[in-house]
């Protein structure tokens, strides 16, 4: 067939293809990013260019530590929404004070590691991704090469081990949160003591709920820490294509921490 | 050691499928300071990275120092890098430190010295480039030749033997511009250092080379000294020097092709 007269369903085959082709691509990219990034925590010391103390530090408090009060109004709210709906649902059956099983487990296995996701996807995803695309922009990233200063070594390492060690930590405070949030609104509501609503909630749950949310945690750290880096790699056209790689990877890693969430809750509970 | 600084034999680059650079040869002596002139879009900068190992060549070798930095290994790179530095077109200072940090950087991932020596190390290094109390502000307050210097004194920190220099007087105001040509002048001579000045200055590049290397079109017009260069009969070269807007001749044939699309 000569070029230029394909059919429109070849054309969007094509198209089709390319986008497979791309996606496939920046999985391995991902892949190959983060078996250098354990390959640098696990033998950089021994080629005397370890992963700095110092720097994974810095980047627990930028992620975890300056992130305690978003994450905590956001989760106080989800646990209030979560006992008005549950109360409002339980109602129709008399049955008002069941909601606390709603909430503690919902609270746990889904709403806690989502919430603190998607939250540290637009904080420090979205700042990790900034920051390195304007040092591709500034040559910086170049610099480092030239000095012999291994950018991934110097710059993702510390961000992979401090987003892993932070989310499950965000995570349990995120739970802590939504199930005060829901004590408050049930004691309001259903005059149901804090002391009640506590024994209640920790009877319910089991050490496998919470180990569901954690497990999910540390693969939206994995996917929040992988995307914002190499979108901040892929930049291009300066102050512009930092804006786009910022957006994109927020946008990427909230639709994988979404993806990834239903296949690991549907895997997890057959 | 004997033999030049720098080797470039048959450098053929492509960017896509674009042909950047074209067997490019290229010889840097030790001691010697080489300037690297071409228009815009000459393959000046393409050429640099591919010097400092940035990019992969498509063919080619590229020596430093006696090594082979298109097949050396990972190590051998870091070792030869430990001996090389580059001052960025736009400085590529980190924002995130200070000065005197930035200053240090390689000394402090490279080295196992203590803190206060490598302080002391960085202030000399700011003070040969003529920052001496400016270790503590931010990138971002120093102005665009206090950039370049800070820059320079972050590649020379380590006392590199190769010293790479990309664009020292783009965006400077004449004396600024001046000032710098006569620290590079300097630096060769007080430390014996191997420079490659990659510039569109003319000025400049006449004052500190001693040998200079004309691109164009990804391809090498002329190595030589600047007398050579100077009275060089090449039309381009004369265009350079004499800021003569180029006359290229217009193929009827190809200009259709290009206007249609086919």
């Amino acid at each position: 067939m000569a070029e230029g007269s394909a059919g429109p369903l070849v054309q969007s085959l094509e198209r089709l293809g390319r986008v497979c082709v791309e996606l496939i691509e920046e999985f391995g990219y991902y892949l190959a990013l983060s078996i250098e990034c354990v390959y640098w925590i696990g033998w950089g010391g021994a080629r005397r260019q370890p992963v700095r103390l110092s720097a994974t530090v810095q980047q627990m408090v930028e992620i975890g530590l300056a992130g305690l009060p978003i994450v905590f109004m956001l989760s106080f709210a989800i646990g209030v929404m979560l006992a008005i709906q549950g109360i409002h649902t339980l109602k129709q059956f008399g049955a008002e004070t069941q909601v606390v099983l709603g909430i503690a487990l919902s609270v746990t296995r889904e709403f806690g590691p989502l919430i603190t996701g998607i939250l540290v996807a637009g904080r420090s995803g979205s700042a990790l991704a900034a920051r390195i695309g304007t040092m591709t922009v500034n040559q910086e990233i170049d610099a480092l090469r030239v000095m012999g200063i291994n950018p991934v070594r110097y710059l993702v390492s510390p961000v992979l081990v401090a987003m892993l060690v932070m989310m499950p930590l965000l995570t349990l405070f995120s739970d802590y949160a939504s199930l005060i949030g829901g004590a408050v609104f049930c004691k309001l509501e259903l005059g149901l003591s804090y002391r009640a609503y506590w024994d209640q909630a920790t009877g319910f749950l089991a050490l496998n709920d919470l180990m569901q949310g954690l497990a999910k945690s540390l693969v939206f750290a994995l996917v929040i820490a992988l995307v914002g880096v190499t979108n901040g790699f892929a930049v291009a056209g300066g102050a512009e294509g930092v804006g786009k790689a910022t957006t994109r990877a927020v946008v990427l890693s909230i639709s994988y921490i979404v993806l990834a969430d239903m296949l690991f809750t549907y895997f997890l509970n057959r | 050691m004997a033999g030049p600084a720098i080797e470039v034999r048959d450098l053929v680059a492509h960017y896509g499928s674009r042909l950047i650079l074209d067997r490019v040869n290229l010889n840097v002596g030790q001691s010697e300071i080489m300037v690297i002139m071409g228009g815009s879009g000459s393959g000046k900068s393409t050429l640099l990275r591919h010097l400092l190992g940035l990019n992969i060549p498509t063919r080619g070798s590229i020596r430093l120092l006696g090594q082979d930095i298109t097949t050396a290994s990972a190590d051998q790179l870091q070792a030869l890098r430990k001996n090389m530095g580059v001052s960025f077109q736009g400085g590529a200072l980190f924002s995130s430190m200070s000065v005197a940090e930035n200053v240090m950087l390689p000394l402090r991932e490279h080295t196992k010295l203590d803190l206060q020596t490598m302080r002391i190390m960085a202030g000399m290094k700011l003070e040969v480039v003529r920052l001496g109390g400016f270790g503590d502000l931010n990138p971002s307050q120093l102005s665009g030749g206090m950039i370049k210097r800070a820059a320079l004194a972050r590649a020379i920190v380590m006392d590199p033997k190769l010293l790479f220099f990309d664009e020292p007087s783009a965006g400077l105001d004449p004396v600024v511009s001046a000032e710098l040509d006569e620290l590079i002048l300097k630096l060769r001579d007080s430390m014996q250092m191997t420079i490659v000045v990659v510039t569109h200055e003319l000025d400049s590049a006449f004052k500190i080379a001693d040998r200079i290397t004309v691109l164009d079109h990804g391809k090498i017009l002329l190595s030589g000294t600047v007398d050579e260069v100077r009275s060089s009969s090449n039309e381009r070269i004369q265009d350079l020097l004499n800021r003569r807007p180029r006359e290229e001749e217009i193929d009827a044939d190809a200009y259709l092709r290009r206007l249609t699309g086919g």
